[in-house]
């Protein structure tokens, strides 16, 4: 379970994310969606702390995974992101094999236990709907994939340190129609045994695979409830526009 | 009005595509020019211009190469027996022109060279062409041997202004280049390296804005000037340190290169770090992985076709530098056989020598042939670097 | 726990090394400014070497440096600009174009010695300009051709398409479009590369060992046919077969310090030149 509590966030001067506070259930799909620059990237990488990375951000209120602030001075970031699992917009396979891109994870978090890799990179790749595309071809270079398959080994490569949260920015924007589908049954599969938050830009994607839809616009929650009512009858009038595609 | 400006449009476009074309021109030219002066050598005779080897009519040897000339007049061959080529038996008597005896009238000199030559059956003469008998005569010439590819590419031995038979074997020069260059590198890689890293990864944009220029700025500073700060500081010091008879050494030329190879290596690995894209950082850190292990086992593999170019860029520069090395390495031209003594380079030994070298003579030929396995040395390096450096770039763009 | 420490090891390593590589490159420039500095005077600058070449000054030498970057610049940068020109505008074909690139950065990679030994068959001896001016500068051209040749072409790459388009659409030529939009825009970077091979050029001595340089000549040159004295070769020449080493220690320390004050105004002025110029032609 995910929750922020009156969540701030600054880029230097820019006030970036305002007063977010959201609740995400256990083993559901979340999507966030909304205009560009809206804030919704943002408020996704703050999951992860993916944010940490850029110089000069400020973050203030509270961020809960299961309860724990995941920005406590005693939370060490890479465990953390042990726990979240992300997939970015564009598929960003490392320069190694397949099955290397899969045991990275496990690698650089100190498993040596060579069968126990070997069982988590199948298991991973079975996860990822992937296995029986690649399992002949493990040790060939991830670039040889197609797009679509490089951005299901990406989601593999997130699952197989076995997180409890999969944050995807934009999985599929990058993709073909017939790619971007794969990753959506894909992504109602994964719901079984992962809290799922997607950030889209195609409202079409949210309502087929989320539960609940939060539309942000200026770094504000606009709205926050159960996809189809968010789809069917919003309450906001912004967020009635938007998903009626008068603007973004 | 019009049709002018049209024709000095044309000769102004004319001019640009002649410019396009100007450094494949010179490259061209510049193959041609070395090889048509080092060419030569291959036809020239192995013995010093103007001079003949002679011996007594009655000596039925034919010819002696240039390896046994030079160790008949070192004393290391005192037998006719030990010459291959000839049935003249008994003690070789070595004669060097520069025991000929002062005279008034040079007239004279056939004469005088005859007497010498008569008198003693077991010769062998290095003498002035100009003085030599004309027609019959109990001086007998040997045909004049030529320089062989085997002699200059094969020999080990590098004296050029040894009289009567100048040794021509470039292997010394080769060897020095080699050891030099690439112990400068693996001086300097591991650093270059470090640095590289520390400025793409580490250093905040403040330290970054002032430590690239610097590094920029000492890329620029001569050769020569590194080359005196080594002779005046680094080379006394390695003399100390390493309790040396002198300190200009190999050592001393790999450390200079190594320093003045530093700022290539930085700029082009520091390059090929940040050139590794943002999303593959974001991948691996979102995995748990730590920056360090980030950096080595994802941003490293991925920029290492532009590392690796980076240092070989850095061989090449090193191989090519000519007054730093001059400067510190004591040209002396033997096979190395260690880091700890002088050792000569092949552009110091061009640098160093041609000046002295008499035009189109055999020296001469074999410093511009030299010019030429330098060239052919870089342009292979520069190439596989471009190779290595494109190669690279084609790989991991992703969907 | 374990790979954090690995992270803090390795990234102290990393530090560490960062400022060790500097420190021994500012070590070495602090140490030729602070041995050179008591010798820089004005009659040092100005009058000529005298006693052997350990006493005086190093005037010849500074001129004669001055005559080289003069003639190298005054061929290299016309041939260099016009070769770069054609390179981005003109040259359409993929495979031409390769060919040409790899030759630039061939010609780049070539070591000056090399420069120096075709500098004396061609110039100095088949086109008989002698040790000379004339042949140095060309020498010296060749090795500054490939910097201005891909400064220029990089200088032009930046140029937005939009520019070029927005000319040709008023009515210009091609060669208009070039002398009146492109150019002017790109010549801020055009002259850095310019300025930054002027300090390259002054500091090279092996393309000029045998096409130039003169041992000891205490009178100025009198005309592009004329040997010089060069700061390089000077320092080279003062520091190993001095007749008196020692007594021109002094001497070889000012020297190197001018040349490397030569290559840091350059530096410094390419810097300038960028950022003025750079500010100019945005507020046009």
């Amino acid at each position: 379970m995910i929750e922020t509590k009156h969540v701030d966030f600054y880029y230097s001067g820019f006030h970036a994310l305002k007063d977010i506070s959201m609740r995400m259930e256990a083993r559901t799909v979340t999507a966030l969606i909304g205009p560009s620059g809206c804030g919704k990237s943002t408020f996704l990488r703050l999951f992860n702390r993916m944010n940490d990375l850029i110089d000069d951000t400020r973050v203030s209120g509270e961020c809960l995974i299961d309860g724990e602030d995941i920005y406590h001075k005693s939370v060490a970031v890479d465990e953390l992101r042990k726990r979240v699992g992300m997939v970015f917009q564009k598929p960003n396979p490392f320069p190694k094999s397949i099955f290397e891109n899969v045991a990275y994870g496990l690698r650089v978090n100190d498993v040596r236990d060579k069968s126990f890799i070997a069982c988590r990179v199948e298991a991973s790749l079975r996860a990822a709907a992937l296995w029986g595309e690649v399992k002949d071809k493990l040790r060939e270079s991830a670039f040889a994939l197609s797009g679509g398959q490089q951005q299901r080994l990406c989601i593999a490569r997130a699952l197989a340190v076995s997180p409890s949260v999969l944050l995807m920015d934009e999985p599929a924007s990058a993709l073909d129609p017939i790619s971007t589908s794969k990753i959506e049954e894909l992504i109602a599969d994964l719901k079984r045994d992962y809290t799922i938050v997607i950030v889209t830009h195609n409202m079409q994607q949210a309502a087929r695979v989320s539960d609940k839809t939060g539309f942000f616009m200026m770094g504000e929650l606009v709205e926050f409830g159960e996809t189809r009512m968010i789809f069917s009858d919003p309450v906001n009038e912004q967020t009635r526009n938007y998903v009626n595609g008068r603007f973004g | 009005m019009k049709w002018s400006r049209r024709f000095v449009e044309r000769i102004i476009e004319g001019l640009f595509t002649l410019s396009g074309g100007v450094t494949s021109l010179i490259i061209l030219l510049v193959v041609l020019f070395l090889f048509r002066e080092g060419a030569g050598l291959f036809t020239s005779p192995s013995l010093e211009k103007g001079y003949t080897l002679c011996v007594h009519a009655s000596n039925l040897t034919g010819e002696i190469d240039a390896r046994e000339v030079k160790r008949i007049f070192d004393g290391e061959i005192t037998r006719w027996e030990e010459v291959g080529a000839g049935e003249m038996t008994g003690e070789i008597d070595v004669f060097h022109a520069s025991e000929l005896p002062r005279v008034e009238d040079e007239a004279v000199m056939p004469r005088v060279l005859e007497e010498i030559v008569g008198g003693r059956r077991g010769i062998i003469a290095f003498l002035p062409d100009e003085f030599l008998p004309a027609g019959e005569s109990v001086v007998k010439r040997l045909a004049a041997g030529r320089v062989t590819p085997g002699d200059f590419f094969a020999g080990d031995e590098w004296q050029p202004t040894v009289s009567p038979a100048p040794r021509l074997g470039v292997l010394p020069l080769v060897t020095g280049t080699l050891l030099v260059s690439f112990f400068a590198i693996i001086l300097a890689l591991v650093p270059g390296l470090g640095v590289a890293i520390y400025l793409a990864e580490l250093a905040g944009s403040r330290a970054r804005g002032w430590l690239k220029p610097a590094i920029e700025l000492l890329a620029g500073i001569p050769s020569v000037v590194y080359g005196f700060f080594g002779l005046v500081v680094l080379v006394p010091f390695i003399q100390e340190v390493f309790d040396l008879p002198v300190g200009e050494s190999a050592l001393a030329g790999s450390v200079v290169l190594a320093i003045m190879a530093l700022p290539t290596i930085i700029t082009i690995a520091e390059d090929a770090i940040r050139g590794v894209p943002r999303a593959l950082r974001e991948a691996s850190l979102a995995l748990g992985a730590t920056r360090w292990q980030t950096i080595y086992r994802v941003v490293i593999p991925r920029a290492s076709s532009g590392i690796t170019a980076a240092a070989v860029l850095g061989i090449g520069r090193a191989v090519g530098e000519t007054m730093a090395v001059l400067m510190v390495t004591g040209n002396a031209a033997v096979m190395p056989r260690s880091l700890f003594e002088p050792v000569r380079t092949i552009p110091a030994t061009i640098a160093a020598e041609l000046g002295e070298a008499p035009s189109g003579g055999t020296h001469y030929r074999a410093l511009f042939l030299l010019g030429c396995i330098l060239f052919a040395i870089t342009m292979v390096i520069n190439l596989s670097a471009e190779f290595i450096a494109t190669r690279g770039q084609g790989k991991g763009e992703g969907a | 726990m374990n790979k954090k420490l690995k992270q803090s090891i390795a990234f102290a390593t990393f530090r560490l090394l960062g400022f060790l590589v500097v420190g021994v490159l500012f070590y070495i420039l602090g140490f030729i400014v602070y041995n050179g500095a008591g010798v820089i005077s004005w009659e040092f600058l100005t009058a000529s070497p005298e006693e052997g070449m350990s006493a005086g000054g190093i005037f010849p030498a500074i001129v004669g440096t001055l005559c080289l970057v003069a003639g190298s610049v005054a061929i290299a940068f016309p041939v260099g600009v016009m070769s770069g020109i054609y390179i981005h505008e003109y040259l359409r074909n993929k495979w031409v174009a390769r060919v040409i690139r790899v030759m630039t950065n061939n010609l780049g990679g070539i070591p000056s010695i090399v420069f120096g030994l075709f500098g004396m068959a061609l110039f100095v001896q088949a086109f008989g300009f002698g040790d000379s001016i004339l042949a140095g500068s060309f020498t010296l051209a060749l090795l500054a051709l490939p910097l201005v040749i891909r400064t220029t072409e990089e200088a032009l790459k930046a140029i937005p398409g939009s520019y070029r388009a927005g000319s040709y659409a008023l009515g210009a030529g091609k060669l208009q479009t070039i002398f009146r939009v492109t150019l002017p825009v790109a010549m801020p970077n055009i002259l850095t590369g310019l300025i930054l091979s002027v300090g390259r050029v002054s500091g090279e001595t092996a393309p000029i060992l045998f096409t130039v340089a003169a041992y000891f000549l205490p009178r100025l040159p009198s005309g592009i046919f004329d040997q010089v004295m060069a700061l390089p070769y000077h320092l080279y020449v003062i520091a190993t077969s001095g007749t008196d080493i020692e007594a021109s220690r002094p001497m070889a320390y000012g020297t190197a310090l001018v040349l490397v004050a030569i290559v840091l105004v350059m530096n410094l002025l390419a810097t300038a030149t960028r950022l003025r110029l750079g500010k100019k032609t945005k507020m046009d």
